[in-house]
């Protein structure tokens, strides 16, 4: 999904009602994840292909992609890529920003290579950044915590800038057009990771804006989403009343906020967080043993305002691995490969045949079932 | 009497070629309206309520009702309402009552926000072949988890459940007690929720002993005047409710009118026959919001912490801080009841003019408890004026768990809103204890209107939460986001936290 931006209503409704979300909306769209489980690297040219074959799924208004293993040398820094509308103001603001809490090791322009199908409307720039120990307390009492605060910071208060990933030793590339023009204008088989999402976005409103197109990301989080969150507002104002700010027009990134706040937050496993994103019905827990049924139903009773309703097909990208899940009555199509170490998640069988033609075990989960495929120790 | 009388506010005809001369009229109309002079029907427009009851029985159509059949000379200010409410207070030196919600033409905000539906980008669900699911837990929920590996390496719950309430549907009864209605008017409600599966209160009361069978199913309520409390009420009860303050009535206690108050609500309500039952304005030992802290627990401890502890009170300008300090308190739920709530007696002056809108209120405090992080500490139960299941739908996607409804379950009933409940003359036998009247009503065939509204109203929702490509309640609740506001002016807007139509 995504939502445009930088109309001048939206910005009239977002001085009236600071708190409001601005609609979007969007449908259809070509997701993939894929994993190496044993950390071994794979560079970015065949995921390209793979995220290509579903064009028909996209419109060429959006396409992205997250890589995890790409910067090794600065493992230990968080790895913020933010997009600029210029050099100018909005640089200096996020450089004050990011000094005053913490220590900026190395920056650059993200490099790119011009492409006819891309109007580089924004300039891709990366910090390797790290917060500050003196200022950890209270509301940030660790670098996480004042990482998310720069983020929702920048995201929601400084004009022309937009942080679209800040995990450590991953990145997110994204920008409006084909996957195979983005993946060419990030100059992306230079890049070689252990952890590929990519997504092939068809908007349906306000395309031209890069901050919407897919991976979502948050920290380690990164989400690709296929489908439209109808308990988007729910969600939106549950995790804004921990401190979250959905200010990208989009209500995939509600999901990068709920995987932060249920899985890094409240320290629950993935298999609970998507128990709690797209839990079991009524009836089925009704039926489980007494034990099973009273952990459904707390998951239920605590986390409903976290339950996501609608049509989804999802994979997120994390530090120790990735996560795909569907929606509780599987209104999108999400399909599984596996070989060897290697697991695959994505929209459709063929595009994970591109990825690797050798693929074993292919098959399609049950709604709400957690696929997920972890790095071995 | 130099004020001399005021016109009448019905006129009443009957068709006498239509009239069979059954007598019907003279036998249902408790104002007494008609009476037979020799082979003659005659009428005193003057005592008609316009509560219908006449209309309704005439097998033959033969009546109509006129209202205002003599208006005063039109004026914006010095409305007919206006000048009738001097003239009584001219001629009795006191307070105006009157009964059911407030009466004054003020704008419904639910009727000015939109619900939304799914077209083309996702699919619509079909509640007839797809799951819905409408249940609803009421109560204390933490707000994380905690799990634990056992040995085996299974993942067990390690966080303790407060007690809740389970409703299959997300619409409860509200308050009203034996003695402002009948016993089969209560018998009717009982048997409604417990059939299906949601809960009913029992008002300050008391619990009348015809009423036990159902008790799994009703919260009894600890108002000001703590009639009919004692151990053993508190322990019958699913819950049990302290009532501070009431939408028809904020700032004051219950009127049971002494004419209500015969021998079997004396006994339930363990008041003197015949006395009026005038509650205090506050409860005395709740002066500030500790003490009502002290009193859940104190309810609590004697309940042994098995019984959720529910705290109503009126929609008035600060509801969002006082029900964020009773979040702060050992109380599962809060019951807000909007201005629009209804009453059996209720100064006219206080039923018009006091409190807030329960649409308000409700974006208000559910707005408070998330900033201030304890929205999942209390669940919000709003009342005062729900007439739907439109109403109830734009209920919770502005941020309540469930909804109270009143006045739409005696309608249910045969009540037709005539608003003079405080005179135990009811004809429907529901506001009234007078056994003639009281028998009119069957608690059997009550109890299948009671619950065919509500089975009628839930079918609705599910249909709506469907269109809106949503399949379970939690995923409507505080959805503000499928919410559009059709000429509200920005501020209204901006407090409901809701997009004007088109945005």
């Amino acid at each position: 999904m995504s939502h445009g931006n930088n109309s001048e209503i939206i910005d009239e409704y977002i001085t009236l009602h600071s708190s409001l979300s601005i609609f979007r909306v969007i449908k259809m769209c070509g997701i993939i994840g894929f994993i190496d489980r044993t950390k071994s690297r794979m560079d970015g040219s065949s995921i390209k292909a793979a995220l290509s074959l579903m064009n028909e799924r996209g419109s060429g208004d959006g396409a992205g992609y997250a890589a995890y293993g790409i910067y090794p040398e600065y493992a230990d820094y968080y790895a913020l890529h933010v997009f600029f509308d210029n050099l100018g103001e909005p640089k200096k603001k996020v450089d004050e920003l990011l000094q005053q809490l913490g220590e900026i090791v190395h920056q650059e322009e993200i490099p790119t290579t011009p492409q006819p199908g891309i109007k580089k409307v924004h300039i891709p720039w990366r910090y390797f950044f790290k917060p500050s120990e003196d200022l950890m307390e209270g509301k940030m009492a660790s670098e996480n915590d004042v990482v998310t605060y720069i983020v929702m910071e920048v995201n929601a208060n400084v004009k022309g800038a937009t942080i679209c990933s800040s995990g450590k030793n991953m990145g997110v590339f994204k920008a409006s057009g084909w996957p195979e023009d983005v993946a060419n204008f990030y100059r992306i088989e230079d890049y070689k990771g252990y952890i590929w999402l990519g997504h092939n976005r068809y908007p349906t409103n306000s395309p031209g804006w890069w901050g919407g197109a897919h991976p979502f990301n948050l920290l380690n989080w990164s989400v690709v989403h296929n489908g439209e969150i109808t308990s988007y507002g729910t969600n939106q104002r549950y995790v804004e009343g921990y401190g979250y700010k959905c200010s990208l027009f989009t209500d995939t990134e509600v999901v990068a906020y709920l995987f932060d706040l249920l899985g890094r937050q409240h320290g629950l496993s993935y298999e609970m967080v998507v128990k709690a994103l797209a839990p079991p019905f009524w009836d089925e827990i009704d039926r489980m043993p007494a034990k099973e049924a009273e952990l459904n139903k707390a998951v239920r009773l605590t986390y409903g305002s976290a339950l996501m309703n609608g049509p989804f097909a999802i994979v997120v990208g994390t530090e120790n691995g990735i996560v795909g899940f569907t929606d509780r009555i599987k209104l999108r199509p999400l399909v599984v490969g596996e070989n060897g170490n290697r697991l695959y998640i994505s929209s459709e069988e063929a595009a994970i045949r591109v990825l690797d033609p050798e693929v074993k075990n292919v098959y399609t989960p049950r709604a709400g079932e957690p696929i997920i495929g972890r790095f071995i120790e | 009497m130099t004020l001399g009388s005021v016109p009448p506010k019905f006129k009443v005809n009957i068709d006498r070629d239509q009239c069979m001369d059954c007598g019907r009229c003279i036998e249902n109309c408790s104002y007494g309206v008609y009476r037979r002079e020799g082979d003659k029907i005659l009428i005193e427009s003057r005592k008609c309520t316009g509560c219908l009851r006449c209309v309704a029985m005439c097998p033959r159509d033969a009546i109509t009702l006129t209202e205002k059949p003599i208006d005063y000379r039109s004026h914006p200010l010095w409305t007919r309402e206006v000048r009738e409410d001097i003239i009584k207070q001219a001629r009795s030196g006191k307070i105006i009552l009157s009964g059911m919600g407030n009466a004054r033409d003020l704008p419904v905000v639910y009727d000015r926000l939109l619900l939304d539906a799914c077209q083309v980008t996702n699919p619509s669900i079909d509640p007839l072949r797809e799951p819905m699911e409408l249940r609803t837990y009421i109560g204390k929920k933490p707000s994380k988890l905690k799990f634990k590996k056992t040995e085996s390496g299974d993942v067990e719950l390690e966080t303790k459940l407060a007690p809740n309430l389970k409703l299959n549907t997300p619409i409860m009864i509200g308050h009203m007690s034996f003695g402002a209605i009948s016993l089969n008017s209560q018998l009717s409600m009982a048997k409604a929720v417990t059939e299906l599966g949601t809960y009913m209160g029992t008002g300050e009361g008391g619990l009348h002993k015809d009423l036990y069978p159902y008790q799994d199913h009703m919260i009894v309520q600890v108002a000001s005047g703590r009639f009919g409390v004692n151990i053993d009420y508190l322990e019958r009860g699913a819950a049990i409710e302290i009532k501070i303050g009431q939408g028809a009535k904020p700032g004051i206690g219950g009127h049971l009118p002494g004419e209500k108050v015969n021998e079997e609500v004396s006994r339930t309500r363990m008041i003197p026959v015949g006395s009026d039952a005038i509650s205090p304005a506050p409860h005395h030992d709740i002066y500030s919001i500790e003490d009502l802290v002290q009193l859940i627990r104190s309810l609590k401890e004697a309940t042994e912490w098995k019984k959720p502890v529910f705290v109503k009170i009126a929609a008035v300008h600060n509801v969002a801080p006082i029900a964020a300090g009773i979040a702060r308190s050992s109380a599962d739920a809060v019951v807000i009841d909007g201005f629009r709530g209804g009453t059996g007696a209720a100064p006219k002056v206080f039923r018009d003019n006091v409190g807030i809108p329960i649409e308000v209120a409700i974006a208000s405090v559910d707005q408070k408890l998330r900033e201030q992080g304890v929205r999942n500490e209390i669940s919000i139960i709003a009342s005062g004026g729900i007439r739907s299941s439109a109403d109830l739908a734009k209920s919770i996607a502005l941020g309540a768990d469930a909804v109270n409804i009143g006045t739409a379950a005696l309608v249910a009933l045969g009540c037709r809103v005539c608003g003079n409940c405080y005179r135990n003359l009811c004809p429907w036998g529901i506001a009234t204890q007078r056994p003639e009247l009281v028998s009119r009503l069957d608690p059997e065939r009550g109890a299948i209107q009671v619950s065919n509204l509500i089975k009628g109203w839930t079918y609705e929702l599910s249909e709506l939460m469907g269109a809106a490509g949503i399949n379970s309640i939690e995923s409507l609740r505080g959805n503000r986001d499928r919410l559009r506001g059709y000429m509200l002016d920005e501020q209204m807007l901006k407090i409901l936290d809701v997009l004007p139509a088109g945005a």
